[in-house]
């Protein structure tokens, strides 16, 4: 019998949790695909037609469906579909003839450095407001924060967006207009171009961290723990602060790990408004020219982002909190 | 704490935005569909293939054909057999020459690609023969009157043949003086400067990017914020904005669409709507409005009255058939006589600002007539979707317009024509307008549209609200800006101040 | 066997003392004001409203505020005061019976999820995820196209795809719930399922679900003016506070009162609905029982 580490125990046992959670995973992503292809189909009207237009020739339209498979039954189609997938085929676009894996990848850092900046901006206002709001719990400073969290939470995004672009390009001229150049081109510019379509984003996303952070600090700090010790003069109002902060941490963490799968997918106004070519736009076009292939790829790429997010979270959970690793 | 440390990294970034002088910006409205000369449909491809993929011919500004690939042509005595010479300098991106072999590939692949959209626009070609190195004859099975002005667009651009696998793909290899560099779908298109062209003298931008920006209010904000050099169809509303800067210039000039409406005369069990059986109603629709007021409101001058399917920029056009204006006393005295005091109908159109404003417009301005019109917008595939199969009363009828005026009659009013979605049919009409086709004399030409516009007056099968300009905005700083009407950017002698 | 089982679950002091808790949290107090005020401007529009929210005058086209035009005129000289009041009407009804519909189907399918387990709590949860791993606004969006746009559609997709929170959430709760003596003694004598479910599990449930409920409405407003800004939601020439808002943005320096109000509105209106919804959540809180 050999003694296991425990390390080695814990490796084990998040190794089997995130088994476990892909494995719980797969049947989502299933019925996920049946949803986005299903949906699609319904949607009135013909990519083919629609991308024809004004120049409808009804045999090139026909050749073009025939090619697309499109006269299919839908059951054939979707089989045929999640049979290239799985072998790393997505398909390519109706509207360009571009691979979809390929505009995936084209805009994955795009979208990737948009989630990054807007997350980044949100802890660096949410963490330390939340932090300062629960210390002085039903100070002005508590009233004030909350204040402007509701109001972060209310603005509608797209207003944002436009009265920014007024104020900081047009009329100040210190910020560029729209959103997107390659980090790879110019660090700075394109970390430029894209504060304004972050900082739009990271408002609601720093309101709800910062609530949180307000919440599970207050939990901790009237837990019974740190009540003790206050009461008996034990530690200093700073370590009391740094204590809880660390157990406080852990929701938090959970709550921005899926946040940003939420900022992953979800800008879909704010990248309209700067125009930055990420994940929201493109599928958001695909859905008005009907451009399937793109869609069901995206949707699907996204969702499986976000659930790895998921179990990113899961993850983080267990590995801050020793405790949870094995459940009685 | 953090609006500290924002100001300090905004005054260490602010200065101008690095735009190298050697580029130039350039935004459309949409994002082009397929980069192949002989499948893409979209007029922003069109606008892209401009500067990347020489046509064997080319326009001026008043729309004479000009030579491009081709120096020089002539046409036989009876009008059917089109003998090219083409230059001999001119090399393909890849190096290839363009010779007549690759022009007859390049004709043939736009005739028999099966998903060739250019096939309507070639389909009168009955035989090519390359007579020479650079000589080219094509035999018509009868007189095209359009078939130059079709040779000047798509359908005359020469793509390489080595590259007709992969053309499409991302990979288009053409023989303008910029070649593809990289596409990113609904981001941009970038071009380089392809210094053996035979006119690389005249193009003095070293890149050229296209972006789509759909939005007017961003496209516009980016011009004014100097992150775009050039924007396309900035909205009627920008124009005040963009005069009023120093820095930034105007530009109009007439185009060949139109807008208007066109109704459902015999798809489907709509034509049944009084409105879509009687001509006097539609004539009293047509009197309720205002077109001076759809100028001035939705226009801002810009928006030139249409009552026929040419602008004044086509040698088509006759001032005969522009009408008279508004009179409400008129319209309701047609409907008395109609024996309709009131009558209900239905408008569908392509959801966006532009429409919504013009049709709000029209539904208020004709119900002092006593029409009640309701609105019922929806998105442009389900639009373009509807309107094949008749699901519709009156619908939105639109056109960026053709050089050749067959492109703004024939396809839309004539029997069985793939653009008549009302399915409106007037034999003599259509008559008229086959004949118009297969002559190439510019004054029996007009003699044609000018009966078939006297039919159409009387049928009204579709109503011409304005006309859409070709509106451009620029930097001041760029020197050599020409527009042209068909609206497509053609970069040859443009280039920046200093 | 003469037990008669409590209905009410929660003690009448209790209940009050949640209610009692509200008044005092000002920030609610605040919210439901401007939350009333909203509803009553759209109840009250066509006594309040100058104009006819139709009648556009095309000598005033975008005419800034003056004492003739409260607010302005917009694109097509409509008066944005009288659009604004009968705005009202198609957000707070998108807001309100978006969250309706979510309610309506979510709830009933959290209560059986979280009631009997097993293959169908399977069969629905997995269903959830996948419908919440798709971005709210895209569902929202190819189900509003889907249907065609109008404002109608447009709550109903809003709807829909709100809907998977609240299973989620009822879920939860009704988890938590399941094992407590109530609930096993109503079981134990044999009530009937529904009957358990709807009298005994429902009321204590209902909570937190208001509570989101009342922060759904905020942001299916958002959502709503957001299918709008895409051509999505509540069609012209009827108002709505965000398709004014995306025809304003084309005029945003010739006439930026087009955006100012319909933008503030939504930017209050939301607001109100978030602060009620905290102050709620406050209330209604256990933890601080």
């Amino acid at each position: 019998m050999v003694r296991r580490l425990p390390v080695q125990e814990s490796f084990a046992a998040v190794l089997k949790l995130i088994v476990r959670r892909i494995l719980v995973a797969l049947p989502t992503l299933i019925i996920l695909s049946v949803i986005i292809f299903g949906l699609q189909r319904l949607l009135p009207g013909d990519p083919i037609q629609t991308m024809m237009a004004e120049q409808s020739d009804p045999e090139v339209i026909e050749i073009l469906r025939e090619k697309y498979r499109l006269n299919d039954p839908l059951p054939i189609q979707y089989l045929a579909w999640v049979g290239n997938v799985l072998q790393g085929d997505f398909g390519s676009s109706l509207r360009t003839g571009l691979p979809v894996t390929e505009i995936i990848l084209q805009k994955l850092p795009i979208t990737v450095q948009l989630a990054t900046m807007a997350m980044i901006m949100a802890m660096m206002v949410g963490i330390p407001a939340g932090i300062l709001a629960a210390v002085h719990k039903n100070s002005m400073i508590d009233y004030a924060a909350n204040a402007v969290a509701l109001s972060g939470m209310s603005v509608p995004n797209f207003w944002l967006g436009i009265i920014m672009i007024m104020i900081f390009a047009v009329s100040w001229k210190v910020l560029p207009a729209s959103g997107y150049v390659p980090i790879t081109q110019d660090f700075w510019l394109s970390i430029k171009s894209m504060l304004m379509p972050a900082f739009v984003l990271s408002t609601a996303v720093a309101a709800y961290l910062m609530r949180h952070t307000r919440s599970a600090m207050l939990s901790v700090l009237s837990s019974d723990y740190i009540r003790t010790a206050r009461a008996k003069g034990l530690l200093s109002k700073t370590v009391i602060i740094r204590h809880a902060l660390r157990n406080a941490l852990m929701p938090i963490v959970t709550l921005a790990t899926l946040l940003f799968g939420d900022l992953l997918a979800g800008a879909v106004l704010t990248e309209q408004i700067f125009v930055i070519p990420g994940f929201g736009k493109l599928i958001v076009d695909a859905v008005f020219t009907r451009d399937y292939a793109v869609v069901q790829g995206v949707v699907l790429f996204t969702a499986i982002g976000f659930i790895a997010m998921n179990i990113l979270a899961d993850v983080l959970y267990i590995v801050i909190n020793p405790r949870l690793r094995h459940p009685q | 704490m953090k609006k500290i440390v924002m100001s300090v990294m905004l005054a260490a970034m602010t200065g101008a935005s690095a735009v190298s002088a050697a580029d130039l910006n350039v935004a459309m409205q949409d994002d082009p569909d397929i980069l192949d000369p002989h499948r893409g449909n979209t007029f922003v491809g069109r606008m892209v293939f401009g500067p990347m993929c020489d046509a064997l011919f080319d326009i001026d500004t008043a729309l004479n054909i000009v030579p491009r690939l081709v120096a020089d042509w002539s046409w036989s005595d009876d009008e059917t057999v089109l003998t090219m010479n083409l230059r001999d300098d001119a090399l393909f991106h890849d190096g290839t020459k363009v010779d007549g072999e690759a022009v007859k590939a390049n004709l043939e692949r736009g005739l028999n690609l099966p998903e060739s959209n250019r096939k309507a626009e070639l389909a009168s070609i009955a035989s090519i023969d390359v007579l020479g190195e650079t000589q080219v004859a094509i035999t018509l099975k009868a007189p095209d009157a359009a078939f130059l002005a079709n040779l000047t667009d798509r359908a005359g651009m020469l793509v390489s043949p080595a590259s007709f696998d992969t053309a499409g793909e991302g990979g288009l290899v053409c023989a303008g003086p910029y070649k593809l560099a990289e596409r990113v779908q609904n981001d941009r298109i970038v071009m380089e400067k392809f210094d053996d062209h035979w006119e690389a003298d005249n193009y003095h931008f070293d890149r050229v990017i296209y972006r789509p920006i759909p939005d007017t209010t961003v496209r516009l904000a980016n011009l004014q914020s100097g992150d775009l050099d050039i924007i396309e169809r900035p909205a009627p509303s920008d124009m005040a904005a963009i005069e009023a800067d120093d820095s930034l210039v105007f530009d109009i000039v007439s185009g060949l669409g139109f807008y208007g409406i066109n109704f459902n005369m015999g798809n489907g069990e709509r034509s049944q709507n009084p409105i879509n059986q009687d001509a006097r109603l539609r004539e009293a629709l047509n009197l309720t409005i205002d077109r001076n007021v759809l100028n001035d409101v939705l226009g801002m001058g810009t928006y030139p009255p249409a009552y026929q399917p040419f602008s004044s920029a086509s040698w088509a056009y006759n001032p005969e058939f522009d009408g008279g204006g508004r009179d409400i006393e008129r319209a309701k005295e047609l409907m008395a006589e109609a024996g309709h005091e009131s009558v209900s109908f239905e408008i569908l159109y392509a959801n966006n600002t532009a429409m919504q404003s013009l049709f709000e417009l029209v539904q208020a301005m004709a119900s002092e007539a006593g029409f009640n019109i309701s609105l019922r917008p929806t998105e442009f595939a389900a639009y373009v979707a509807e309107r094949e199969e008749g699901k519709f009363d009156a619908s939105q009828f639109g056109a960026s317009g053709r050089i050749d005026p067959d492109g703004n009659f024939h396809r839309y009013l004539a029997c069985g024509s793939a653009g008549n979605v009302g399915h409106y049919c007037n034999d003599e009409l259509t008559d008229l307008l086959n004949q118009a086709r297969v002559i190439n004399n510019v004054e029996e030409r007009k003699a044609l549209y000018d009966q078939a516009q006297r039919i159409a007056v009387e049928d009204l099968p579709a109503l011409y609200f304005y006309y859409t300009p070709r509106t451009w905005g620029y930097s001041a700083n760029l020197d050599g800006f020409v527009s042209y009407p068909d609206g497509v950017l053609r970069l040859s002698g443009l280039k920046p101040k200093n | 066997m003469t037990t008669v089982v409590q209905t009410e679950m929660v003690a009448p002091r209790r209940r009050f003392r949640g209610l009692r808790k509200l008044a005092r949290n000002r920030g609610a107090l605040f919210g439901a004001a401007i939350v009333l005020f909203f509803v009553m401007l759209a109840v009250f529009a066509p006594l309040i409203a100058p104009y006819d929210p139709f009648f556009s005058s095309f000598t005033n086209v975008r005419k800034p505020p003056s004492a003739e035009f409260l607010l302005g005129t917009d694109e097509i000289g409509r008066d944005i005061f009288s659009r604004l009041l009968y705005g009202a009407r198609a957000s707070l009804m998108a807001g309100v019976v978006s969250v309706a519909i979510a309610l309506g189907l979510g709830v009933p399918l959290g209560l059986i999820a979280g009631y009997f387990g097993g293959l169908i709590d399977g069969a629905i949860s997995r269903v959830v995820e996948a419908l919440l791993a798709i971005p709210s606004l895209i569902l929202a969006i190819a189900l509003a196209a889907t249907l065609g746009p109008s404002l109608m559609n447009a709550m109903l997709a809003i709807g829909i795809a709100a809907t998977p929170i609240f299973v989620r959430l009822t879920r939860g709760q009704v988890l938590a719930v399941k094992t407590e003596d109530y609930v096993e003694g109503a079981r134990a004598i044999g009530l009937p399922n529904g009957l358990t479910i709807v009298r005994y599990i429902l009321p204590n449930v209902l909570s937190p679900i208001v509570v989101q409920a009342t922060i759904t409405i905020a942001t299916a407003i958002i959502a709503e003016a957001s299918l709008s800004f895409l051509g999505l939601g509540q069609q012209p020439p009827n108002p709505s506070w965000g398709s004014m808002l995306n025809t304003a943005k084309n005029f945003m320096t010739q006439a930026p009162w087009m955006s100012i109000f319909p933008g503030g509105a939504i930017f209050l209106v939301v607001l109100g609905f978030n602060l009620l919804g905290d102050g709620l959540r406050d209330a209604l809180d256990p933890r601080d029982n």
